[in-house]
């Protein structure tokens, strides 16, 4: 495969995993902002939000920090890179550039989503109805996940592909996971109350995982299940182990198929033991927040080193 | 006006089952039809961009529902005079780039090919692997009455438009199935397994083992990316721009993410001037430096051959027939449209007294232009234009305005006859190889002569039907 097409697909996957992080990220704030205003600690939701997303830097200082006003810069602005419009529009154009390594039906998909997202009702939609524009870029990305799981080959294309939606996912989860971290600075007081309960339960929300953290906890929604579940739970499908786990078996299967490794397979291993050999108890004494740093720290650094293994260079 | 359709009252005879069709079906269901096959084209993305235009860089090139259709008898003439052509331009390119035979016999100038922006003086004296130089020809041909066909222009570089022959059949088959299962239509869809095979023929000779084949684009810019994208993908071979290959040694190769990968054969979608800013123009990024040196040395195949544009210039293309005589020793079968050379000061003379009735064209532009449609232009634009051709004669060619046949086309009154032309597209390697089919343009504008899609034509599906 052309190193360049590797390069496209892992991306091209990574901005619409982005694109879906974004709405869920939203979400969250979305659902925070339903809670007296009061019991949010000293920063406002959306300025959570905003920070969590890795995009404050190029927010407009003076710009109020208000749903419409974030949601907007985080959907439509052109000038930050990672909205969602921007994902969708770099997204196809890695499409469009290499049209013969990926399915009729995975360009339709991502086709339509930019054609639909460029129509100026979308603006009012996510105006007025933000939790409908939500689903609906959640809706894209998962019609082009499942347009390439059931119609693209299972070589190596396929594998870049995938790494590129674990490596975005993890780090996606990492920040979802830091949003809380924002919104309550630490306040033990507060800890275990019901404000706190409910904007744990609005993480798992975000991640999709409410349904599938009853089933595997059954019952009480603490800090500690719902950080586990999303960081060291290997089932639950947003999980960074789970994610770790993903990217480990795509490089082995790499290997397998070109004969050769390369030193990211090793990272790749390192960073999933420590997922696999960590507790929940040492991850809240050292700091979640510092551990979540730390964890995507580690996650950038692999994503190098997957480029530079396949002779792609990062964008 | 011949209308390809109709002869008086009559319906001629290829065009009898669809307009029984229409007939039965009505004009909504057409419309509906119509309709549904822009959204089609819409969603798998054909279009085609207009350099320097502005506007929506992904314009869709309008899709004409109403087939052009010729019966087999029609088409066995175009088969063989299309063939004809190919062998005799060929045969050109090789002679001008070796011995020049027909320009030492006195037919061809020496100025005309020697002179000409399109000679590559660095290929003189290669022989390309089976003395094949022009892989892909592209012959535009239109018709004027029910025997009488003409040959406008050759395409000898990389003739376009043979991803909307294969698309324009798909949706067509899509959208009348009953038409395709009760007619005999002859199928267009084998175009790219005979282009693999010809561009398989053409390996190189350092080429030991089966060739690795790719298609070279400028990118996802250009106009006709999508045609580069669907015909890699067709072909099953990887669809490469300048930046994924380098020379490394005294081969080619493309950067993979398994490390470099040797390169035999490659079918090349930019120009001459672009290939290798070493032997060509030096500030080209789209190129791959020391590519020519290793063409040189026969370690890999340059499909259409760097030179082969010599052959399709205007001025050229009136020397075809000549050609055609010389080294096939036959009489050409398909004609070409009288030109008058403004280089000749008689037939100077001629044209620009007769500037108001005569289509003048520069020698070297393509895709419509830079030309003056006589008939159709004011008394002042005339003047402008004849200052232009008495600054450089050279430059221009002029023919008569055809009178274009004409095919009923779908337009905002309904159904209406619209000037048409037609290109087949002619593969050449260890055989010459034509699809029984092509690409019918067709000028939306009542009245308009200019089928180019960058001046707005569209396309129609063209159906030869079998014996």
């Amino acid at each position: 495969m052309l190193s360049r097409t590797a390069d496209n697909l892992f991306w091209l996957s990574r901005y619409v995993e982005r694109a879906e992080n974004m709405a869920r990220l939203m979400e969250m704030g979305y659902r925070m902002a339903l809670m007296p205003a009061a019991a949010s600690g000293n920063r406002s939701e959306w300025e959570s939000v905003l920070s969590a997303s890795g995009c404050a830097a190029g927010y407009d200082p003076d710009a109020p920090l208000r749903q419409e006003e974030v949601a907007n810069f985080l959907i439509f602005n052109r000038d930050n890179p990672s909205s969602i419009l921007n994902c969708f529009e770099y997204a196809r154009a890695n499409a469009r550039a290499m049209r013969t390594a990926i399915t009729a039906e995975m360009w339709e998909a991502l086709n339509n989503a930019l054609m639909e997202l460029r129509r100026p009702s979308m603006h009012n939609l996510a105006k007025n109805e933000l939790p409908e524009f939500i689903d609906w870029v959640k809706k894209q990305g998962a019609l082009f996940r499942g347009a390439t799981d059931s119609t693209i080959l299972r070589n190596d294309g396929y594998d870049f592909i995938r790494l590129g939606t674990f490596i975005e996912r993890s780090d996606n989860t990492a920040r979802l996971l830091d949003v809380k971290y924002y919104v309550l600075l630490p306040e033990t007081s507060m800890v275990g109350d019901g404000v706190d309960n409910y904007q744990w339960t609005t993480v798992l929300r975000a991640a999709s995982s409410l349904r599938a953290f009853h089933w595997v906890y059954r019952d009480d929604y603490s800090p500690h299940r719902i950080a586990h579940f999303l960081i060291l739970n290997p089932f639950s499908p947003r999980s960074l182990a789970h994610c770790a786990e993903q990217i480990t078996q795509h490089l082995e299967r790499l290997a397998r198929h070109y004969g050769q490794r390369h030193s990211v397979h090793r990272q790749a291993v390192e960073i999933y033991s420590l997922l696999t050999q960590s507790d929940m108890d040492e991850i809240f004494s050292t700091g979640l927040h510092e551990f979540l740093t730390d964890f995507q720290g580690r996650n950038r650094i692999l994503s190098h080193a997957i480029a530079d293994a396949y002779h792609f260079g990062g964008q | 006006m011949f209308n390809e359709m109709r002869m008086g009252d009559q319906i001629r005879e290829p065009y009898r089952a669809l307009v029984d069709w229409m007939e039965a079906n009505g004009p909504e269901v057409l419309e509906q039809k119509r309709l549904e096959a822009e959204t089609l084209f819409r969603k798998i993305g054909i279009t085609f961009a207009v350099y320097g235009e502005g506007g929506d860089p992904e314009r869709l090139i309008p899709f004409d529902l109403i087939p052009r259709i010729f019966t087999s008898q029609e088409w066995r003439k175009l088969d063989r005079g299309v063939k004809q052509r190919a062998r005799a331009l060929n045969a050109f390119l090789y002679d001008v780039y070796h011995n020049a035979e027909i320009i030492k016999a006195g037919i061809v100038p020496a100025d005309l090919v020697f002179r000409n922006e399109a000679f590559e003086p660095a290929v003189i004296g290669i022989d390309p692997p089976r003395n094949v130089y022009s892989h892909i020809v592209g012959v535009d041909i239109v018709r004027t009455g029910p025997e009488e066909f003409y040959v406008l222009e050759d395409n000898c570089r990389t003739p376009s438009g043979v991803s909307y022959m294969l698309e324009n059949r798909e949706i067509m088959m899509r959208m009348f199935p009953d038409l395709f299962k009760n007619l005999r239509i002859e199928p267009v869809e084998s175009y790219p397994d005979m282009l693999l095979k010809t561009l398989k023929s053409i390996a190189p000779r350092k080429c030991d083992r089966e060739p690795n084949i790719v298609v070279l684009t400028p990118g996802a810019m250009n106009s006709a990316y999508y045609e580069h994208s669907f015909l890699a993908d067709q072909m099953g071979v990887e669809l490469v721009e300048g930046q994924d290959l380098f020379v490394h040694e005294d081969r080619v190769y493309m950067r993979t993410t398994r490390g470099p990968a040797r390169v035999d054969v490659i079918y090349r979608r930019i120009d001459d001037a672009y290939i290798d800013p070493l032997c060509f123009k030096s500030d080209s990024v789209l190129g791959i430096p020391g590519l020519m040196n290793v063409y040189r040395s026969g370690g890999v195949a340059i499909c259409s051959a760097p030179g082969a544009g010599v052959a399709d210039d205007k001025a050229v293309y009136t020397y075809v027939p000549d050609m055609i005589r010389f080294y096939l020793g036959q009489e050409p079968i398909l004609n070409n449209v009288p030109t008058w050379k403004c280089g000749k000061p008689d037939d100077l003379k001629y044209v620009l007294e007769h500037l108001g009735e005569l289509v003048v064209k520069e020698v070297h532009g393509s895709g419509g232009y830079g030309m003056l449609v006589g008939p159709a232009s004011t008394k002042e634009e005339q003047a402008a234009y004849a200052k232009r051709i008495e600054a450089d004669p050279g430059d221009f060619i002029a023919q008569p305005t055809l009178s274009l046949s004409a095919c009923p086309t779908f337009v905002e009154s309904g159904i209406a006859p619209r000037h048409v032309d037609f290109r087949p597209f002619c593969l050449v390697g260890d055989n010459v190889r034509l699809t029984p089919g092509g690409l019918t343009r067709v000028a939306m504008r009542e009245g308009s002569l200019v089928v180019n899609s960058s001046q707005g034509g569209g396309v129609k599906d063209t159906w030869i039907m079998s014996d």
